[in-house]
């Protein structure tokens, strides 16, 4: 039978090898050479967009890579879906946004916030999900009827 | 309860109590939301209730973790903690750092980035009070007469849990790098280190409630934490596989979080063969059956669930919708919350020396939450995979789905209030216990032993 020291020895080392091949992993996948994210075209413009993505807490209610909440759209190709000035609209809307009935928080976002928004979301719609582009957005727009 | 000190736990009990009511209200304004009333919009937009909802649960459930260790630390190494008095500073400033944080929802004060929204300035506070605990901890831990595998396992995992907060302060321009090392805390955290804590406090219930010898106990501890890790590190990648990282993530992710659930399985065979097992049986029935049932409904609701959408060829298409909701939730339930209800159930009447260890009302709490919360599963399950389906497969737009699954959240709503019932039943439990004292320590000492 198994004894307890055997049991730790699993434990311990179980942990340190795993360990060592995650950090081994990361180090790997965020090497340039394995970059899908075209991290080149992080412009100014797509970093004050991340700020504004953050400081409003859009994830609340949107997904974006497939990560956030399940009330509103996903947003990872919305440039391709709806285009800048759909978005811009939006964006910059006094009252509630709400299409088709579900409210959104009025943003009342000024010209340029709403351009480095878009800026944002364009390098996002460039990154390869890994198949994952495919499933959540052009196959969509076609579909989509408005 | 053998020691003084460990009635501060009580505190910490409160207070999750507190805390995981508010959660629900909260959950309750989303499921209506998700029906088509959202009348509070303008003072409680969805991202509002949504981060709250999520950032309560931590909270609570932290608290019911500190609590546990308080509790818990103590008797393992047997010797008083070293500061009560420091020890009511934390729980003050840990309640009030929280309040602060659910506050500044309310007025866009916060940091999108989801399970994580505490602001940066309040994150740093966090990191101070959480040091707090930890020192108090550690010390009492090693300046005891023993330092047994419950409490190592235990204090190892909340220390553990500590330090992977920091990676989720650190600063990204990208969108992808800020994701992946938020996987570093919200995934390294459920499915690695808090799998400790839990094993921890369910080893610590185990040899209370069953009487089974501690070394028999404290060996599977080990197998179990041995598996959580094995699967659980690399199992990371599960959260990597559409979010902008290379390929090789689909297949260690995909591998690795397929094994998670073993440890979830072991932990249940685990619970089940240690009660038939056990001779001693401890009159707290009530508590044995939050223990058993967290063993479980975690294989259920983390194992069975979370294997259900892990492989990526079922993500491609579940990633980002409502069945990641249905298995977050009973996966949540079943291993954290649950297990917090346990050690708050056996200690209750311990702290305060009322002996409520086998009520109709304990019983009633525990069957009504539980077939509460499965029916919530079943509508979010029922939702999601219709959502799957329509949205995914068939390429609808988006609101239009949404329009259609509004039913689904009247049932989740239905289901929800049964869940409320058997949680406020457990609350009355609760208070009903009256406040711990010393007097408890005498009527033990006839009890144990
Ligand atoms: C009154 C009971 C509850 C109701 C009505 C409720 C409802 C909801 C709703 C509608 C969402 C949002 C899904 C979305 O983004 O669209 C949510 C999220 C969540 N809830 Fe609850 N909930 C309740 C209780 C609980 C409990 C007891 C737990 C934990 C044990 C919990 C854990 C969570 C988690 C982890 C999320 C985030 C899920 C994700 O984003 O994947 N909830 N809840
Ligand atoms: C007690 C343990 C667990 C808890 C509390 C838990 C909770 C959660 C929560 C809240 C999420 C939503 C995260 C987000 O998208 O923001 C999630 C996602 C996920 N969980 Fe778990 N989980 C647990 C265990 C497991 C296990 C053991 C597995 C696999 C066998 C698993 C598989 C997954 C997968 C694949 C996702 C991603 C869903 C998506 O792509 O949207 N989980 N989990
Ligand atoms: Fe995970």
């Amino acid at each position: 039978m198994l004894s307890k020291k055997q049991a730790r020895a699993f434990f311990l080392g179980g942990t340190v090898v795993t360990f060592l091949i995650f950090i081994g992993l990361t180090v790997y996948s965020l090497g340039e050479a394995q970059d899908q994210s075209h991290s080149e075209n992080i412009t100014e413009a797509v970093v004050r967009g991340k700020k504004l993505w953050e400081s409003n807490n859009c994830m609340g209610c949107h997904t974006i890579m497939g990560e956030g909440g399940y009330y509103a759209p996903e947003l990872t190709k919305v440039v391709e879906r709806r285009g800048d000035a759909y978005i811009k609209a939006a964006l910059m809307s006094e009252q509630p946004w709400q299409p088709r009935g579900r409210k959104m928080v009025a943003y009342n976002m000024s010209e340029a916030e709403a351009d480095d928004m878009v800026a944002f979301f364009k390098w996002i719609g460039e990154i390869d999900l890994n198949g994952f582009e495919t499933v959540v957005s052009p196959l969509a727009k076609d579909k989509s009827n408005n | 309860m053998k020691y003084k000190s460990q009635k501060v736990a009580y505190w910490f009990f409160a207070l999750s109590m507190l805390l995981l009511s508010l959660q629900l209200i909260y959950g309750l304004i989303m499921g209506f939301a998700h029906a088509g009333m959202d009348g509070l919009h303008e003072w409680i937009p969805f991202n509002t209730a949504k981060a709250v909802h999520t950032n309560l649960l931590v909270v609570w459930l932290l608290s019911g973790f500190m609590g546990a260790a308080y509790y818990i630390i103590p008797e393992e190494a047997q010797h008083e903690l070293v500061s009560v008095k420091l020890a009511y500073v934390q729980l003050i400033s840990l309640a009030l750092v929280g309040v602060a944080a659910i506050v500044g929802y309310h007025f866009n004060y916060w940091e999108g980035r989801k399970f994580l929204e505490i602001p940066r300035p309040l994150d740093y506070l966090v990191v101070v009070n959480v040091l707090l605990f930890m020192a108090l901890i550690l010390i009492t831990l090693f300046k005891g007469k023993r330092k047994t595998t419950t409490a190592l396992v235990m204090s190892m995992g909340l220390l553990f849990a500590a330090l992977l907060y920091l990676p989720g302060m650190i600063d990204f321009d990208s969108q992808v790098l800020d994701s992946f090392f938020r996987w570093w805390v919200v995934h390294l955290w459920v499915e690695g280190v808090w799998e400790l804590i839990m094993g921890g406090i369910l080893s610590f219930l185990l040899i209370k409630l069953t009487g089974v010898d501690r070394e028999v106990i404290e060996k599977w501890l080990y197998v179990i934490v041995g598996l959580t890790f094995l699967s659980g590190i690399l199992g990371t990648g599960h959260h990597y596989y559409y979010i902008g990282v290379n390929k090789i993530w689909l297949i260690v992710g995909g591998i690795f979080s397929a094994l998670e659930p073993l440890a979830f399985l072991a932990m249940a065979l685990f619970a089940v063969n240690m009660y038939r097992k056990g001779e001693k049986k401890h009159p707290n029935k009530t508590a044995l059956l939050w223990t058993i049932g967290s063993a479980i409904v975690s294989f259920i609701g983390a194992g069975l669930l979370g294997f259900a959408h892990t492989l990526p060829q079922t993500n491609l298409y579940t990633h980002g919708t409502i069945v990641t909701a249905m298995h977050g939730h009973l996966a949540f339930w079943g291993a954290y919350a649950m297990i917090v209800f346990a050690i708050i159930s056996y200690a209750l009447p311990n702290m305060t020396g009322r002996k409520f260890y086998d009520t109709a009302r304990g019983r009633m709490a525990f069957w009504i939450s539980n077939i509460g919360m499965i029916g919530m599963t079943v509508a979010f399950g029922v939702a999601g995979v219709a959502q799957v389906y329509m949205e995914r497969k068939m390429k609808m737009d988006f609101m239009t789905v949404q329009k259609d699954l509004e039913i689904h959240f009247y049932v989740l709503i239905i289901m929800a209030t049964l869940f409320i019932v058997g949680i406020t039943l457990y609350i009355i439990e609760f208070f009903k216990h009256g406040q711990p004292t010393d007097e408890a320590l005498e009527v033990n000492e006839l009890v144990e032993d």
